[in-house]
């Protein structure tokens, strides 16, 4: 018994509602490797998009069981971690009895996980998925120009092991409201409030990505005593620059051909971006008002190919975590130079405007290393 | 947030959002409202398969019953779209094409045309068509190709309910003449359907399902039997790629053709009879413009070119089903070059 409970399953992770399987695109490390927590063991592909799976324990990689190629329902086994000292013999029994005793259906149904609720605020329907209970303040996920609350997949249930967990979608945005008001950030920063007045939270830490990162700051301005820390990635908000092109051509693109072009643009590996993505883009820039609404934050946000309101955060004085890619091509990572002298850093190589999703687990551990270092 | 409701009210929705948000949409049909001169019954029936159910009470004003004359009706649906409404008319069986074919094909389909692109026909023709209900030859043809052929119509033909409300939405806001074929045995087939109003645009094709090794091209109930196949075939490792159009005219080429170029091998799936047909049509636009990326001759599954049989089990014979479409796809991998 002692040497099954060292025994860990790598399992296929649950990246979103809609997934119930994924594709074993392949594995990054050989049988027999030596692996630390956050090591990078496996590449799976969901419907959406690619991504690594990270080893849930230190230990050695000592079973490959799903092979390349395979689709494996969420819950499945793909792989074995355990100390050098288990048995061979012990190992297989594992896998064997696993095996025998997993059902994909009761798996699907343990991962369902809560689904995205609406609610009103000041006149506007929000759409919101909350994850996880947690001590202490808990986590704001904004999205940016054009996203909704999909774009935090790898993250949420990640962050929300010790926290509780909101990602909201904004007017204009996802399932909320398309009217947008005044669409400017400082509309956003009172929806944001008042979200949070409604689900009863008096301060929180703000996430935000992008404009989401732009909204963020804004708020721990209006706000300073509702911030317990800020952590903006890939962020609007603090210099002029924004790459004009990726926000006219997403407002623009009504076909598939062009938006895969423009998602392209948010990643180092614009590989990455197939056509569920595609698609799931397209069902949402199709709804009745949402390009009138990307037009009028476009406007108010970014007018004339530049971002309006670049706020001054030297007042800031909540702990600060900036995350950017190195290959950002909307919104350069040079921007981290205006954040105030307490920010703490952290530019990722190999990742374009999206860190969230292209280098998903260094974020989460950078994010919940901040958490834990703002004393919560 | 996700919402699950079947076609049938998928399409209702599709008319109820719009007769909402503009009120020159009008919609009228044999049995529309259902029970015109029957006070109290004046709902009744919706349309004969109930799709336009609930409208008159909504919309009494704009939900019409018509004699049972399609030249008629159909007749003033073109005239109401040059004059500025938006009629959405319900052909009840497309097989009654006969009788009003010249509103369609030689007044509707030419008004832009021929008045030098100063009228505009916002008019939508809903029909319903395939077979497997045990209706006989006269109410279970597919006749989209005989619309699809004649410049100057659209012709929309959707595989499932999401599709369904978007397409519709998009055919009304159109100003073209659109024909919209409801394959009645997908009435009753769920799935997510946003509530809020929103389109699909009409041109654009789908990939259902994504593939190496063969491209399935299939419309309407047809994409359902390319599904079963195609899951049957991934057992054997075959991987098929499902491409649906979803309007036959305009045909999106390009999509089908980045398909072909990936797989080098083409199966089309089409309820219609052969000859002159939607399949022959992709069949030919692929082999003239891709005919270096085939690795084997296209094939084509389609109904035999005869009358749709009244005998139930010749009927199940009639339609294509999955096991001809994996049947069709194994001999496309089973010849030519090898990859």
């Amino acid at each position: 018994m002692s040497e099954t409970q060292q025994i860990t399953k790598l399992g296929m992770p649950k990246w979103g509602l809609s997934m119930t399987e994924g594709t074993v695109v392949q594995w990054l490390v050989e049988e027999g490797t030596e692996l630390s927590s956050g090591d990078e063991v496996i590449e799976v592909e969901s419907e959406k998009i690619n991504n690594a799976v990270e080893t849930p324990a230190a230990g050695v990689l000592r079973r490959r069981v799903a092979e390349e190629g395979d689709v494996i329902p969420v819950g499945g086994i793909l792989g074995v971690i355990a100390p050098p000292d288990v048995s061979d013999e012990d190992i297989d029994s594992y896998v064997e009895e696993f095996q025998a005793n997993f059902d994909p259906e009761e798996a699907a149904e343990e991962a369902g996980g809560p689904e995205p609720e609406k609610v009103e605020v000041g006149g506007t329907q929000i759409q919101y998925l909350k994850v996880g209970e947690g001590e202490g303040p808990p986590i704001v996920l904004l999205h940016g120009f054009g996203g909704d609350i999909n774009i935090w997949v790898f993250n949420q249930e990640a962050l929300a092991a010790e926290h509780t967990v909101y990602a909201l979608d904004l007017p204009g945005h996802g399932g909320s409201t398309k009217d947008v008001g005044e669409g400017d950030l400082d509309s956003f920063v009172e929806v944001v409030a008042d979200f949070l007045d409604e689900m009863g939270v008096e301060r929180a830490h703000l996430v935000g990505h992008s404009m989401g990162g732009g909204i963020a700051g804004s708020f721990a301005l209006a706000h300073p005593d509702r911030v317990a820390s800020l952590v903006l990635v890939a962020s609007a908000g603090l210099g002029e620059e924004i790459n004009d092109d990726y926000i006219e051509g997403f407002i623009a693109a009504n076909r598939r051909k062009e938006m895969k072009n423009v998602l392209g643009m948010l990643f180092a590996d614009p590989d990455l971006v197939n056509r569920q993505l595609i698609q799931d883009v397209m069902k949402f820039k199709r709804m009745d008002g949402v390009d009138e609404a990307l037009r009028a934050v476009a406007d108010k946000v970014f007018p004339d190919g530049k971002q309006a309101d670049v706020p001054d955060l030297s007042g800031v004085e909540v702990p600060i975590l900036a995350i950017w890619g190195r290959e950002d091509n909307i919104v350069p990572h040079s921007h981290a130079e205006n954040l105030p002298e307490h920010a703490r850093v952290e530019v990722l190589d190999d990742t374009g405007h999206m860190p969230q999703m292209e280098a998903a687990g260094k974020v989460n551990r950078l994010i919940g290393d901040s958490l834990d270092g703002s004393g919560s | 947030m996700a919402r699950t409701i079947s076609f049938m009210q998928a399409i209702n929705e599709a008319l109820a959002q719009e007769m909402e948000r503009d009120e020159t949409v009008v919609v009228f049909g044999e049995d529309n409202v259902g029970g015109a001169g029957s006070p109290g019954e004046m709902d009744a029936w919706g349309g004969v398969m109930g799709v336009t159910k609930g409208l008159y009470g909504k919309f009494p004003e704009r939900t019409l019953d018509t004699p049972i004359s399609e030249s008629a009706f159909i007749g003033a649906a073109a005239g109401a779209a040059c004059s500025g409404l938006r009629p959405v008319a319900e052909l009840m069986f497309v097989d009654f094409f006969g009788v009003c074919m010249d509103q369609i094909y030689n007044q509707a389909a030419k008004f832009r045309y021929m008045f030098g692109g100063k009228a505009k026909t916002p008019m939508v023709i809903r029909t319903m068509f395939g077979a497997g209900i045990r209706a006989a030859s006269q109410h279970s043809q597919s006749l989209y190709p005989i619309f699809t052929h004649i410049p100057g119509l659209k012709v929309v033909v959707p595989s499932n309910p999401y599709d369904a409300k978007g397409l519709l939405i998009s055919s009304i806001r159109d100003d073209d003449p659109v024909i919209f074929f409801e394959n009645k045995v997908l009435y009753a087939v769920e799935g997510d359907v946003p509530e809020e109003p929103y389109t699909v645009p009409l041109g654009e094709a789908e990939f259902v399902r994504e593939g190496d090794d063969v491209t399935i091209v299939a419309v309407g109930r047809m994409v359902q039997m390319a599904e079963q196949a195609a899951e049957q075939l991934a057992d054997d490792g075959i991987e098929c790629e499902i491409v649906d159009p979803r309007t036959t005219s305009p045909l999106d080429e390009d999509t089908i053709y980045e398909s072909v170029e990936n797989t080098g091998r083409l199966v089309v799936v089409d309820e219609a009879n052969p000859r002159c047909g939607f399949a022959t049509d992709v069949v030919a636009l692929v082999s003239q413009n891709c005919f270096e990326d085939l690795k084997a001759a296209p094939k084509m599954v389609t109904a035999p070119h005869t009358p749709p049989p009244f005998s139930p089990a010749l009927e199940d014979l009639y339609v294509p089903d999955a096991e001809r479409v994996a049947k069709a796809v194994k001999e496309t991998v089973g010849q030519g070059v090898a990859s």
